[in-house]
C-alpha cells in the first residue's frame, strides 16, 4: 500500500510535471523536480546507517573513518542528525548533533569524550572540510528544498538511466559554492552526480553516487559515494552499510545533553 | 601502588570478559624544564607513562548501560604524580525523560576556556595539569530530567575527594610541599560529608543558559591553618553560565556567587571567540579568543584569575591528521605577570597522536599565586597510542 507522501510523489510526477512542462520557465521546472524529489523521499521517519569514509591524498595515501549516522525526519523543519565516531581511535566516542533549519543557521553540538564536555558550536563553517575529507559540511547536511534556487537545464542519459540535469544555487549564507549541477534520474529522483562550482565559478569537485538500493520499497539510498576535488587531486569515498528505516527513533534520541551517554 | 595494580588487573580481567566495547589510550610523556626549580629537590626533567582504559556495555536494548574508566600514571620521580583513579564506574538507566546515573562519574559544566568557575562537581586532579581540566572521579547519584522548558539535574554527592598535589621532587607545585596525609575539614563529617547540586539548563535559539547550585565541601583547599596543610571548608555556590552564538562570534560568560569561609565573594569569566573560516582560501580556520576574569576577594585571598586577561588563537588545519594549534597568553592587568602557553597536536597514522605543550611564566610578581611556578617554564612532548 502506498502512503500519503508517495501518493503525492506519484501525482506530482505523473500529472504535474508533464502538464506544467508545456508552459513553464526553466526555473519553475527546476523547482518542480526538486519538490518531486523531496516528495519521493518524504515519510521515511528515521533511519540509521554505518558510514565508512576513506580519504585518499594526491599520492594515494589513505586514512579511514567509521561513523554511525542516525537521522530523524522533522515535519516543517530540517532533519535532526547524529554522527557518532568509532574511528580513528583518538576521536572514538565523539558525537555531533545537528538540528538543521533550512535557510536559518543550523544548531550544532559536539560531545568531546576526553573532556566529557558537550560544546555548542557554530554551524557557520558550511564550506569547511568534514573530518579532513573532500566533503564539506554543507555537502553532507540535510538537503531541504528551500536551501537552493533551481533551474532546469536539460534531459540526458546517465548510465543506464535517463536524467534531469538541474542547476541549483545555494540560497543559504556562507556556502563555498556559486552553483551546483545535479543529475537526478527520472524514475526514482536518485542524485547520481553533482558538480560543484567554487566562488570563482570554476569546477571544484565532482560527486558520483552508485550502488543504489531501495528500502521499504520506497526510499533509494546510494551504497557508495565518491567526491573528487579537481583542484588538489584528493578524493573521499563513502561506503554506506546497514541502512535501517523506521527504527522508532524520537526527539529523545536527539538531545544535546544525551550525547554524553553514547559510547 | 601494588594494591592499585592488583585492583587494576582484577578490573581488567572482569572488564574484558563482560565488556561489549573496549577503548582508551596509553601515552608516553616527556617533560623538560628550562631551569632548576626554586627548591633544590625538584627534578629538571621526567619521563612518565599513563594508561586510560575504558570498558562499556549495555543491556535492555540500551536502556541500561555500564561503564568503567580508569586512569593510571606511573612516575618514578614524583610520587605525588604517580597515582591511579577511577574516573567512571557507572550504572546508567534510561527511563523515558529521566536518566539515572549511579556510581562514580566525571562531568563538565560551563562554557569558558581560560577558567572553569561553574565546574565544581569533581575535584581537580591537579598533578595532571594546572588548567583544571583533569578531574577525579566523584561518587554520585545523578538524576537528569528532560522537560520541554529545560533540563534539570539533581545530584547527591556522598564522599569527598582530596585534591592531588606533587611531592617534593615535583615541579609546578607550591613552595611548601603539601602534606596530603592530614587534611583538615570544617565539617565533622570530614570527607564523608554529603554534598548536593542542582542545575537547570536550556537552549533558547542561539542562546544556551545554565543556572546551578552547589552546597557542600569546597573543592579548593585553603592553607590558612598551617604550612602545607590543606583545609577544606563548606560552601554554597550559585552560578550562571551563558553562551550566545551570533554568526562568526561566540560570546561566553560564567558568574559565581560563592558563600564560603572566610567570606562570601563573587567571580566571573567572560569573553568571546571570533572565527575566521577558510583563511586565504585554505581549509584553515583561525579562532581568536579573549576572556577577562574578575575575583571580588581581597588581595592575598584571590585565585590566579583575579584581574586577568586571556588572549589566544586557535588554529584548526582541518587536514586528514586533524592538526590543531592553540596559543594563548594570560596577563594580570594589575600585577603585569604573564603566562604564555602553546598546545599543538596531530594524528599519526590511524591510531597514534602526538602532542606538544609549552608554557612560559614571565615577569611574575612575587605576590601573584603564579610566583610558585616562576622557574617552571616547560616543554612537554607526548606520544599516545589509541585503541
Amino acid at each position: 500500500m502506498l502512503n500519503r507522501n508517495s501518493m503525492i510523489a506519484v501525482i506530482l510526477s505523473l500529472v504535474l510535471l508533464p502538464t506544467l512542462a508545456l508552459a513553464q520557465s526553466a526555473e519553475q521546472k527546476g523547482l518542480e523536480i526538486a519538490l518531486a524529489a523531496k516528495a519521493f523521499d518524504q515519510g521515511f521517519a528515521d533511519f540509521t546507517a554505518n558510514m565508512r569514509m576513506t580519504l585518499k591524498s594526491r599520492n594515494g595515501a589513505t586514512s579511514t573513518r567509521l561513523i554511525r549516522i542516525k537521522t530523524l525526519e522533522v515535519e516543517a523543519d530540517g532533519d535532526r542528525s547524529l554522527s557518532i565516531f568509532d574511528e580513528p581511535a583518538d576521536v572514538k566516542g565523539t558525537a555531533m548533533l545537528t538540528f538543521s533549519h533550512g535557510l536559518e543557521p543550523d544548531d550544532q553540538w559536539l560531545y568531546l569524550p576526553a573532556l566529557k564536555k558537550v560544546k555548542r558550536i557554530s554551524s557557520r563553517n558550511k564550506s569547511g572540510p568534514f573530518m579532513g575529507s573532500t566533503f564539506a559540511f554543507e555537502d553532507l547536511g540535510s538537503q531541504e528544498v528551500e536551501k537552493y534556487t533551481y533551474k532546469f537545464l536539460r534531459e540526458e542519459p546517465c548510465g543506464d538511466w535517463q536524467c534531469y540535469v538541474i542547476e541549483r544555487k545555494p540560497a543559504y549564507q556562507y556556502s563555498g559554492y556559486t552553483s551546483q549541477t545535479a543529475w537526478l534520474d527520472k524514475k526514482g529522483y536518485r542524485v547520481v552526480k553533482v558538480e560543484y562550482f567554487d566562488r570563482k565559478k570554476a569546477l571544484l569537485k565532482t560527486l558520483t553516487a552508485s550502488n543504489f538500493q531501495q528500502y521499504l520499497g520506497l526510499y533509494w539510498r546510494p551504497g557508495k559515494m565518491e567526491m573528487v576535488n579537481h583542484l588538489n587531486g584528493k578524493s573521499t569515498t563513502l561506503e554506506w552499510t546497514d541502512y535501517q528505516f523506521k527504527t522508532g527513533l524520537s526527539d529523545r534520541d536527539f538531545r544535546a545533553q544525551a550525547l554524553k551517554r553514547l559510547k | 601502588m601494588k594494591r592499585i595494580l592488583l585492583l587494576l588487573s582484577l578490573l581488567t580481567i572482569a572488564g574484558v570478559s563482560a565488556a561489549q566495547e573496549f577503548s582508551g589510550n596509553i601515552a608516553l610523556e616527556s617533560l623538560i624544564f628550562s631551569e632548576p626549580g626554586l627548591d633544590a629537590s625538584q627534578m629538571d626533567d621526567n619521563i612518565t607513562l599513563s594508561f586510560k582504559p575504558k570498558w562499556t556495555g549495555e543491556w535492555n536494548d540500551g536502556d541500561d548501560a555500564w561503564s568503567v574508566e580508569i586512569f593510571l600514571r606511573a612516575d618514578n620521580r614524583d610520587e605525588g604524580r604517580e597515582h591511579a583513579d577511577i574516573r567512571e564506574l557507572l550504572w546508567l538507566h534510561l527511563d523515558g525523560d529521566n536518566e539515572w546515573r549511579v556510581g562514580i562519574n566525571t562531568m563538565f559544566w560551563g562554557v569558558t576556556e581560560s577558567q572553569h568557575l561553574v565546574d565544581v562537581i569533581n575535584q581537580v586532579d591537579q598533578v595532571e595539569g594546572i588548567d583544571g581540566e583533569d578531574k577525579l572521579g566523584q561518587p554520585m547519584i545523578h538524576l537528569k530530567q528532560y522537560h520541554d522548558w529545560g533540563v534539570l539535574d539533581f545530584l547527591v554527592l556522598p564522599g569527598f575527594r582530596e585534591r592531588t598535589f606533587q611531592a617534593a621532587q615535583g615541579r609546578l607545585r607550591f613552595p611548601i610541599v603539601v602534606d596530603t596525609s592530614a587534611p583538615i575539614y570544617d565539617s565533622s563529617d570530614e570527607d564523608n560529608h554529603v554534598d548536593y547540586a542542582f542545575r537547570f539548563s536550556q537552549t533558547y535559539g542561539d542562546l544556551d543558559l545554565g543556572v546551578s547550585l552547589f552546597k557542600g565541601t569546597n573543592r579548593d583547599p585553603q592553607f590558612d591553618l598551617g604550612p602545607g596543610i590543606p583545609h577544606y571548608v563548606q560552601m554554597t555556590q550559585v552560578a550562571l553560565d551563558l553562551l550566545l552564538i551570533a554568526d562568526d562570534w561566540i560570546w561566553k560568560l560564567e558568574i559565581i556567587h560563592r558563600d564560603t569561609d572566610p567570606s562570601a565573594y563573587q567571580a566571573l569569566t567572560g569573553g568571546f571567540e571570533y572565527t575566521f573560516y577558510g583563511v586565504y582560501d585554505s581549509d584553515i580556520n583561525i579562532g581568536s579568543l579573549a576572556e577577562y576574569s574578575y575575583d571580588s576577594r581581597d588581595e592575598g585571598q584571590r585565585g590566579v584569575f583575579d584581574r586577568d586577561l586571556f588572549v589566544g588563537a586557535r588554529l584548526a588545519f582541518n587536514d586528514a591528521q586533524s592538526s590543531e594549534l592553540l596559543a594563548g597568553i594570560i596577563y594580570d592587568t594589575e600585577k603585569h605577570s604573564q603566562s604564555f602557553r602553546l598546545e599543538g597536536n596531530r594524528r599519526f597514522g590511524d591510531s597514534w597522536k602526538g602532542t606538544i605543550e609549552m608554557q612560559v611564566f614571565s615577569n611574575v610578581d612575587p605576590s601573584d599565586p603564579l610566583a610558585a611556578f616562576e622557574k617552571d617554564d616547560f616543554l612537554l612532548l607526548e606520544i599516545a597510542r589509541f585503541f
